[in-house]
């Protein structure tokens, strides 16, 4: 058992060093699917975060509550709705996208919408406790207010994307259901990690687990890095 | 007599259950610069804040506008002010922005601030790492750079060494002179005696002396202020 384990791995290692077209292209493909779904919930749920960090209406606590609830959303529920949205007969089935990266690309960005919105509503409301009358003060309004203090923060909002690629690329019930993990058209390293174990093809396996472990890795080298930074740059602000 | 820019007439605020500002009466005249003491808690922030239509209250407010129909323009500089994670030059351009300064404005406004306050060298450091006296003087750069009639200022050197203190009072005096009406609270009765025109004196968040500073400082007063004058001169001036 432990021979084979190790004999998996050298094998696995060999995949990754010489640099094997096939998980190339897998690993080409998640990283893809993963930034370009960042990137979407990004744009939005940054924008969306910030405003209901500074915004007040009727109904707002409730809106956050619902928005953390979201925070554990199940990959295999969005899958499953992204599926039932996409397929021939769902009211999006004309796009005709299903079983293809697109497909996954907006099940991974459902998925960590709620994760960037709610993370950078919550370091905007504390940056707004404290500040927001100053702005208030210089005539900034909801908007304007929203879009300085994401300036402001935008140290931070990096650790928030981070976060959010790390849940991304490490999923693998959204894109399964909605890519198929087709060979060479849908297939990421999750979903091929899986197809791969249960076909009993550890090295290929073990050597999309490495890469996606150092990613990850990477990811979280990243973010405590932003952090020094930051706590670096607060420091010198209290001096 | 000047013209009143801002009135506030039986006028109180309250946080909750507290009563942080009662019946307040005031009027702010062009020019006058006006000190507000009294102890912690007195409601000299929450007056402040009033005045500068910061806060819900009870009562009236209203400012004044001119012959062209135009509200006085306001700033305030806080105890500590809130500077972006931009640069110096930056952080300026933003405030005329949001005070709605026309864009072929505002580069020259900004340049002139900052000569004003004696930080035009030091226009492309990023904003916060300045020292505080240097952070005092861009809010004031700040405000200053939107050309305000009413410029108010809460507790502008409390946290201050001695020789950015007199820096900053120098930049309000100058101010004032200017023609900016000045509102500010302050815990140092020196600093009211040397920039003020008129002292209020606010406990419990009631005014409870209203006077030229001459006349604060020179004449009797009741209880309760007389004290507060005694103990704070002895430390403050």
């Amino acid at each position: 058992m432990g021979g084979g384990f190790a004999d998996s791995l050298r094998a696995a290692w060999a995949l990754v060093s010489s640099f094997d077209a096939r998980l190339a292209e897998i690993v080409s493909l998640s990283l893809g699917v993963s930034a370009t779904a960042c990137a979407l919930a990004a744009g939005f749920g940054m924008a969306a975060g910030a405003w209901l960090a500074v915004a007040r209406f009727p109904g707002h606590r409730a809106v956050v509550a619902a928005l953390n609830t979201l925070l554990a959303l199940p990959s295999v529920v969005v899958g499953l709705v992204v599926y039932l949205l996409l397929s021939r007969s769902g009211p999006l089935g004309a796009w005709g996208i299903l079983f293809t990266p697109r497909a996954m690309v907006v099940a991974q960005t459902i998925l960590v919408l709620p994760v960037v919105a709610a993370l950078t509503r919550q370091l905007i409301a504390d940056a707004w406790r404290g500040n927001g009358e100053q702005l208030r003060s210089m005539g900034a309004g909801t908007l304007a207010s929203a879009a300085l203090l994401l300036v402001h923060e935008r140290l931070a909002l990096v650790t928030v994307l981070l976060t959010a690629f790390g849940r991304a690329i490490s999923e693998v019930g959204a894109v399964m259901i909605v890519g198929g993990n087709i060979e060479g058209v849908t297939r990421v390293m999750t979903t091929a990690i899986a197809l791969e174990t249960s076909k009993g093809d550890l090295p290929l396996a073990l050597g999309l687990g490495l890469v996606l472990l150092t990613l990850v890795g990477v990811i979280n080298a990243a973010i405590a890095l932003v952090q020094r930074q930051q706590g670096a740059h607060a420091q010198a602000v209290a001096k | 007599m000047s013209a009143v820019l801002i009135e506030v007439r039986q006028a109180s605020v309250r946080f909750g259950s507290l009563t942080a500002l009662a019946d307040v009466d005031f009027s702010l005249r062009a020019g006058e610069r006006v000190a507000l003491v009294g102890a912690n808690g007195s409601g000299k922030t929450t007056l402040l804040r009033l005045l500068h239509g910061q806060l819900a209250h009870e009562g009236e407010r209203r400012t004044v506008v001119d012959a062209r129909g135009r509200e006085p323009t306001q700033a305030m500089v806080f105890q500590r002010p809130f500077l972006l994670r931009l640069s110096v030059w930056q952080n300026l351009m933003v405030a005329l922005w949001l005070a709605r300064v026309p864009r072929v404005q505002r580069a020259s406004q900004v340049a002139q601030a900052l000569q004003r306050v004696g930080l035009a060298d030091q226009r492309d450091r990023p904003a916060r790492v300045l020292s505080g006296g240097q952070q005092q003087r861009m809010a004031l750069a700040r405000a200053w750079a939107v050309q305000p009639r009413v410029l108010f200022l809460d507790e502008p050197t409390a946290s201050l060494d001695p020789g950015a203190k007199r820096e900053v009072e120098q930049l309000i005096a100058e101010f004032a002179q200017e023609g900016m009406a000045v509102v500010m609270s302050t815990h140092n009765l020196g600093q009211a005696k040397r920039l003020a025109t008129r002292v209020i004196y606010l406990e419990g968040g009631r005014v409870i002396v209203d006077l030229p500073t001459a006349d604060f400082f020179n004449q009797s007063l009741p209880d309760a202020a007389a004290s507060f004058v005694k103990g704070e001169l002895g430390w403050s001036m």
